[in-house]
């Protein structure tokens, strides 16, 4: 961990000497993006919308397809000139492709035939709804020239001279005051020592007051306060001593580095992912289970690389969430380049953050399933966790506490029905705790 | 007034010149204290840099780092799976369904796993053919993770890969095969279709091929017999539900008798029901499971055994026989008779002696009575060995005429009683291979070990009975580089397919007849349509006289083939060991035997006269334990020496007994090689044999559980009844509530006026009952092993178990009457009156500690009882075990201190207390030591650490999973829905477990059944376990 800090450190300072050279690069390249674009446009007159285009791509073709790195199906970016340049293919071949690609395989096309067998026979999947329009808005989005992806790294680099300014103005301040404090304290002295001599020269007797027993002595002498103390710091140390022991083996607030930096508030927060998407067992069985990497796969196999502005914010915090991505790849032995899987899998060892003691039964469909609880309940805020850590202390009391507060949720529960109309007449209550209904039995949890 | 005597310690005082007397004077000791020699000279003492100090630093500093470092949590690592399989949640378990096929057991089973591992070993309730899981099929599991399991081929003792072994294996079979010399196939009885297709393939595709199927404990003449009556190798079935008079000479059929299975039946039959129950007569000279549940058990030597069949068959269908039996014998073979005379199509005949001549008598007198336990359509077909075969093959291997042999499934040099002969043929062969899953005794000596899997990492079929088919699956990937028989015979035969592949493609075209494979792997099991029965030998009215006159040759054959000469040994197996071939699993070996409640032994079991006549003792030591004298016996010449005694009453005078099974010496941990092996006294493959017994110098320690074998006339432990009170008299009368005095006035125990405590409402919610039926109960055992598997019971080992430390929270009480019968014993003590005398119960008592020659027995299945006024809950000082509401009395681990108050206050001795840490202790190196073996464990249940008391917790795991269940799927709980360990794992329908909140349920009805009462009522516990009252069905003819 620490290693990284110290590598960002280097990228900082990296990327503030490069920023003039940016400035200028980006600069040039803007220059060159205007005439390009105004060129383009004069190219070809009756293309689409690149805006268009891009919400086109991310709702049909991003599932297969990228702009820059092969995925399921080849890399778009500049296709259509690709194309014409190489294979001499114009805007109605590609039309035709993407409207029915099979049917252009049949037809004998030897590029088509050559893609299709390039990609394992897998079919291009057939768009025919897609106007002539739509696909010159696609074509214009992958046409278009790459951004400089300067400004990300930009602002990282603007904001961190300013608060290191910051810090150091206001120590600067607080120095100052100190240095007056002890100048005022130094002159106070001295003004009494003047005050003295004044005083002695003056002949003036400063009376001093009788010596008298001193406190501690006096303290010492009275036996009954002796005992009463001893006996108060005993009682204190014992509180203190226990409230320390009971906190053995609490890991409240436990926030182990993990093998891979799993962001909860990526994926739960921002994406919104439900929790049980991913810990689906907590539904049906007593652990919520770690995903298992094909989990993971199911969306990551088209999500290599995170965006920019995340990539921005992981380096904040020293995390290159690309190369997590990567790690990911590792375990689950997936090739990126070959979009296929090695086989050579390397499954990864969390580092497991809940631990409950063996003799501690607990139940995650019970909670999830019956009780209705929100994951949040007990496991807090994930959705803001950059880093996953234990955030209830997961003690007997804390269980028995929610046991006691907590009403048993019996609506459209058939195998309530009945208990709960009796205990609820016993107990002249129309809501039932989970305490009411036999929860704080020790062989409930214990076995 | 003082006297001036004085004192003198010791003689030398008495000298007055005596130097020690000076010296002592002076010193404390005698002679100087050699402190130089532990502490080192001097010199060096003084160099050394670490002073007193130092060291007291060192000792303090590093009590503190280690008590420092013990704070910190240890970093506990998970590891999901890359790719889960769709079937696998993690926490949820998986059942599948498959059948054990070992060669000894066969049954159809379902198993429990658990992320992907098989924990437990459970009835397939869909199971029409061969009864439950018996205790060796439950504890099977086990052997999957045996530790000592040979992991891969090997030659000659080294690691070779199975390339190879193919290679090598190919070339030699090739070679023997142009040479023209014979391939022998010696197994078990596989009962396998598509391996019989296998062997006939592998047969034609090599010439001279022998197959050989050898049953370790034969059954050969009773497959004779019934070959020659209905033409088809097989064993005869019986269903005993329907009997209402069983008539068994030497058969435990309750036991492992023609491959056992037979008890469901039984138990049916056992329960009286419109005050109607079978009748069970039971000849045999040991005493087996079978006689102790009988209602009448007469002890008799083989020989009269033999005799008593051909009477038997005389008194019922006529003829004489000549020969004289004992009268109580011939007695009780005439009542017998006119019993099974008079219940006609209900009565039924078996016999386990071996002795073609006896089961073909056995065979026609129930063919005479057209019994109707005896189901034609079904034969078994579990045992096909047959015992001429593998003489004839000893015989040539050792005249050197076997070219190759290839095994599975049996271990001829730890089963055969020739077996040097048969090493000696192994020599000669050029070509010997062993299909095991360790290298025991025969594997350990051939040149080849195929490593062979465990059945549960398997394919397979089984046909059980004629046209009752079973499936074996793998429920697991194999564990180790192992390869099946049948895999191997196809690689032989150059088939490429799996034998998977090769069982379906079978069954489709051959057993499915149409119907899906998948739903018969899914069920475990397919029963085929019932074949037209084939043409057998009917009896027709021509033959029928003509077959009367060949039995009753038969019988005269066998009572003229009885002859005694001194001692008869009769040679069983036990329930818990079985043939042997699991002699290496924990459980078996600390499970007690039902009848000696020995564990971890086999013994010569004697009767007490001839105990007193040989100069054989058992006795109890100052530590609980029993001791006893060493026998030497020998059988025509073969001698074994040192064989423990145990004096067995009910044990047949002039006969003694001695179980198979034990005495494994390769392939199994030290620990487990216990008892001596009885096979070498297993000649002819006949279970009994002439012997003469000597009393051997020395003592055996046995690891007793039980030491008390009478019931002291406590009635109201066992409650029993004879059907003819049963039902004549009022309830009162034979289960009547004990009373207790209020005011000198009785009143009953039940009553809350006598009660300590007051009644806390159970009316809400579920309330769990266990009943266990005292007439189903056999006393088999299944349900001890079940326990262990599903709590994670430790095993203790025998020296802890002498200890009287057993950790099983399942006991089952043996017990014995005094008298005849246990009423006896209750009048016995009834009229004791004053200390002395003739009915003084002084010397009363003490007769009543000692069983009958003949006793009558009662088995008595015991966990914690549940009581809702439970003495041991108020004992406990730190509240660590307490009452649910639902009946069940908590234990928590985990707040245990360990004073075992309760188990000083539990009326019913239950509790268990972990005197040691049983779990990764190599002091206790069984399953749970190992890496391996730990898979078996149940995550569900918490491994109990040392210092803390554990007992039956009415497994709440399963009642709350079940409880769970319906919550989340929203309904209401079934009646049979709960069910515990032991309940489930009771395929004689003795345990039924439920909500007795549910008032339609079993349990709530058995709790009003007339026959119920509680253990031990009179101390008021209130009990949620009931007993069901034994009934013997006594009428004589």
């Amino acid at each position: 961990m620490k290693k990284s800090y110290q590598s960002l450190e280097d990228n900082s300072t990296n990327n503030m000497k490069q920023v003039i050279h940016r400035k200028l690069t980006s600069k040039i390249l803007y220059l060159g993006f205007v005439i390009l674009l105004t060129l383009s446009t004069s190219l070809q007159a009756q293309d689409g919308d690149p805006a268009k285009g891009k919400a086109l791509f991310n709702t049909n073709c991003a599932a297969c397809h990228k702009l820059d790195k092969p995925m399921t199906g080849p890399a778009l970016r500049n296709i259509e000139q690709k194309l014409a340049d190489e294979q001499g293919l114009d805007r109605a071949w590609i039309s035709a492709w993407i409207r029915n690609s099979a049917a252009v395989i049949k037809s004998g096309d030897a590029y088509a035939n050559k893609i299709f067998n390039e990609h394992n026979g897998t079919a291009m999947t057939a768009f025919p709804t897609l106007e002539d329009q739509d696909i010159s808005d696609i074509l214009a989005y992958t046409a278009e020239v790459v951004e400089t992806p300067a400004p990300g790294t930009g602002t990282d680099v603007g904001v961190n001279p300013n608060s290191t300014t910051d810090n150091s103005s206001s120590k600067l301040i607080l120095g100052a005051l100190a240095l007056l404090f002890g100048l005022l304290a130094m002159a106070l002295v001295i003004v009494r020592r003047t005050l003295n001599r004044f005083a002695e020269a003056k002949g003036v007797d400063i009376a001093t007051k009788e010596k008298g027993l001193p406190l501690w002595k006096a303290f010492v002498k009275n036996q009954f306060l002796v005992i009463v103390t001893a006996i108060l710091f005993l009682l204190a140390s014992a509180y203190f001593i226990f409230g320390y022991l009971s906190q053995i083996g609490v890991d409240q607030g436990y926030m182990p580095v993990q093998p891979i930096h799993y962001s909860h508030k990526i994926h739960a927060g921002d994406n919104g992912i439900d929790c049980k998407y991913c810990h689906s067992s907590a539904r049906v069985s007593k652990t919520s289970g770690i995903p298992s990497l094909n989990v993971c796969m199911n969306c990551h196999k088209t999500i290599s690389e995170v965006a920019p502005e995340t990539l921005a914010e992981g380096n904040k915090i020293g995390v290159d969430y690309n190369a997590e991505i990567q790690k990911l790849y590792a375990a689950a032995g997936w090739s990126d380049t070959e979009q296929k899987y090695t086989g050579e899998s390397n499954p990864v060892k969390w580092v497991r953050i809940h631990n409950l003691p063996d003799f501690a039964y607990f139940n995650h469909s019970q909670h999830v399933t019956v009780g209705g609880i929100e994951c949040q309940t007990c496991h807090g805020p994930v959705e803001e966790m950059e880093v996953m850590y234990q955030f209830s202390s997961l003690t007997m009391g804390w269980c028995i506490n929610c046991h006691r507060e907590t009403n048993v949720k019996v609506e459209d529960n058939a195998y309530y029905t009945k208990i709960h109309e009796q205990l609820s007449k016993k107990y002249g209550v129309d809501k039932l705790t989970v305490a009411q209904m036999g929860g704080l039995e020790c062989g409930k949890c214990h076995y | 007034m003082s006297s001036n005597k004085k004192y003198w310690k010791s003689v030398e005082e008495l000298n007055e010149n005596s130097s020690i007397v000076e010296a002592l004077k002076q010193n404390e000791f005698v002679e100087e204290i050699p402190t130089d020699e532990f502490l080192g000279d001097k010199s060096t003492l003084e160099a050394s840099s670490t002073t007193r100090r130092d060291f007291l630093k060192y000792v303090g500093f590093s009590t503190a780092a280690a008590s420092l470092a013990a704070c910190e949590g240890p970093v506990i690592k998970s590891i999901p799976y890359v790719v889960q399989p769709e079937e696998i949640i993690p926490g949820v378990a998986n059942y599948y369904a498959t059948t054990i096929a070992d060669g000894f057991d066969f049954a159809s089973v379902l198993v429990k796993t658990r992320e992907g591992r098989p924990i437990k070993i459970e009835n397939n309730t869909m199971a029409t053919a061969n009864g439950g899981a018996n205790a060796r099929v439950n504890a099977s599991v086990l052997g999957l993770y045996d530790s000592l399991r040979v992991q891969g081929p090997k030659k000659d003792g080294k690691s070779i890969s199975w390339s190879a072994f193919d290679l090598e294996t190919n070339q030699k079979l090739t070679d023997l095969m142009n040479a023209g010399k014979e391939i022998v196939l010696l197994t078990q009885t596989f009962a396998s279709p598509s391996t019989s297709k296998l062997i006939s393939n592998f047969k034609e595709k090599y010439g001279n091929v022998r197959h050989v199927v050898y049953d370790a404990v034969s059954e050969s003449a009773a497959l004779d017999a019934y070959q020659a009556k209905y033409g088809e190798r097989a064993l005869a079935n019986y269903d005993f539900s329907k009997a209402s008079t069983i008539v068994s000479v030497g058969a435990d059929f309750l036991g492992d008798w023609q491959g056992g299975g037979f008890d469901s039946g039984y138990a049916q039959g056992r329960v009286p029901q419109e005050g109607k129950m079978s009748r069970h007569i039971q000849i045999e000279a040991n005493m087996s499971l079978s006689g102790a549940n009988a209602d009448k058990r007469v002890p008799a030597t083989p020989s009269q055994q033999k005799l008593a069949l051909a009477k038997l068959y005389s008194y019922v269908i006529g003829g004489s026989v000549s020969g004289d039996l004992p009268k109580q014998i011939d007695d009780a073979v005439r009542k017998a008779a006119s019993q099974l005379k008079e219940a006609g199509s209900n009565g039924v005949v078996v016999t386990g002696i071996q002795d073609v001549n006896a089961q073909t008598v056995a065979l026609e007198i129930n063919a005479y009575l057209s019994s109707k336990v005896f189901d034609k359509s079904a034969p078994i077909k579990t045992r096909q060995g047959n015992d001429a075969d593998v003489a004839t093959l000893v015989a040539d291997m050792k005249a050197g005429k076997v070219g190759a042999i290839i095994m599975s499934g049996v271990n001829p040099l730890y089963t055969l009683p020739n077996a040097n002969d048969f090493a000696e043929g192994l020599k000669k062969t050029e070509l010997s291979i062993a299909f095991s899953m360790k290298a025991d005794e025969t594997a350990s000596v051939t040149q080849y070990i195929a490593a062979a899997p465990h059945y549960l990492e398997s394919w397979g079929d089984v046909e059980l009975k004629k046209g009752h088919y079973g499936l074996t699956q793998p429920t697991i990937r194999p564990l180790f580089d192992t390869r099946q028989f049948q895999d191997a015979l196809l690689k032989w035969t150059g088939n490429d397919v799996s034998y998977h592949d090769f069982i379906k493609d079978n069954w489709n075209t051959g057993i499915l007849g149409g119907s899906s494979f998948n739903q018969a792997l899914h069920d475990g099991l397919f029963v085929g349509a019932m074949p037209a029965l084939e043409n057998a030998p009917e009896t027709t009215e021509a033959n029928t006289l003509e077959t009367v006159a060949s039995s009753g040759d038969a019988a005269r054959a066998l009572a003229s083939s009885s002859k005694a000469e001194g001692l008869e040994l009769t040679l069983y197996t036990k329930v818990g060991m079985g043939d042997g071939q699991q002699a290496n699993n924990p459980w078996l070996q600390e499970f007690p035997d039902p009848l000696t409640r020995v564990s971890w032994d086999n013994y010569l079991t004697v009767s007490t006269a001839d105990a007193k006549q040989l100069n054989l003792k058992n006795w109890h030591v100052a530590n609980g334990g029993l001791n006893g004298n060493y026998a030497d016996v020998t059988v025509n010449g073969v001698t074994i020496k040192n064989v423990p005694v145990i004096i067995q009453p009910g044990q047949a005078n002039g006969s003694v007994g001695l179980s198979l099974g034990y005495g494994r010496t390769a392939g199994l941990k030290d620990e487990m090689k216990t008892g001596v092996n009885a096979y070498a006294l297993y000649q002819n493959f006949n279970t009994a044999q002439n012997v003469s017994v000597t009393a051997a110098s020395g003592e055996h320690e046995f690891a007793c559980v039980q030491l008390q074998n009478t019931l002291m006339g406590r009635g109201d432990i066992i409650k029993e009844t004879t059907l003819e009170i049963f039902n004549t008299k009022d309830k009162d009368y034979w289960n009547a509530i004990p009373v207790v005095s209020l005011n000198h006035v009785e009143t009953p125990v039940t009553s809350p006026d006598v009660d300590l405590w007051d009644e806390f409402d159970r009316s809400i919610g579920h309330h769990f009952n266990l009943s266990i039926d005292l007439n189903a109960c056999t006393g088999c055992g299944a349900c001890v092993i079940a326990c262990h598997a599903e709590n994670n019971v430790p095993v203790v080992g025998k020296s802890e178990i002498r200890r009287s430390r057993d950790m099983h929270w399942l006991r089952i009480d043996r017990y014995y009457s005094s008298e005849d019968t246990f009423e006896g014993d209750d009048t016995k003590k009834e009229n004791f009156s004053g200390l002395f005398g003739d009915n003084g119960s002084l010397g009363g008592f003490n007769e009543m500690e000692t069983p009958a020659d003949n006793p009558q027995v009662a088995f008595q299945p015991v966990m914690c009882q549940h009581c809702n006024h439970a003495p041991c809950e108020t004992v406990c000082p730190v509240a660590a075990t307490s009452h649910g509401r639902q009946g069940q009395n908590h234990m928590a681990y985990n707040r245990c201190v360990g004073t075992r108050y309760c188990a000083n206050n539990c009326p019913y001795k239950v509790r268990r207390f972990n005197w040691f840490l049983y779990s990764e202790n190599d002091e206790f190196d069984y399953h749970m030591n190992d890496d391996l073996g730990r898979m078996v464990l149940n995550p569900d249940v918490v491994v109990r650490s040392r210092g803390v008391m554990e007992k039956c917790s009415m497994c709440i795991q399963k009642t709350q999973k079940t409880i769970l269940d319906a919550k989340r799927d929203g309904r209401e709980i079934k009646d049979g829905e709960f069910q515990t360990a032991c309940s489930s794992a009771c395929s004689n329908g003795a345990m039924t477990f439920g909500d007795i909140n549910d008032k339609e349920s079993k349990v709530a009805k058995l709790k009003e059944d007339n026959r119920m009462y509680h253990l031990l009522e009179s101390v008021g516990t209130k009990p949620n376990v009931m007993y069901q009252t034994k009934v013997r069905n006594t009428t004589e003819a």
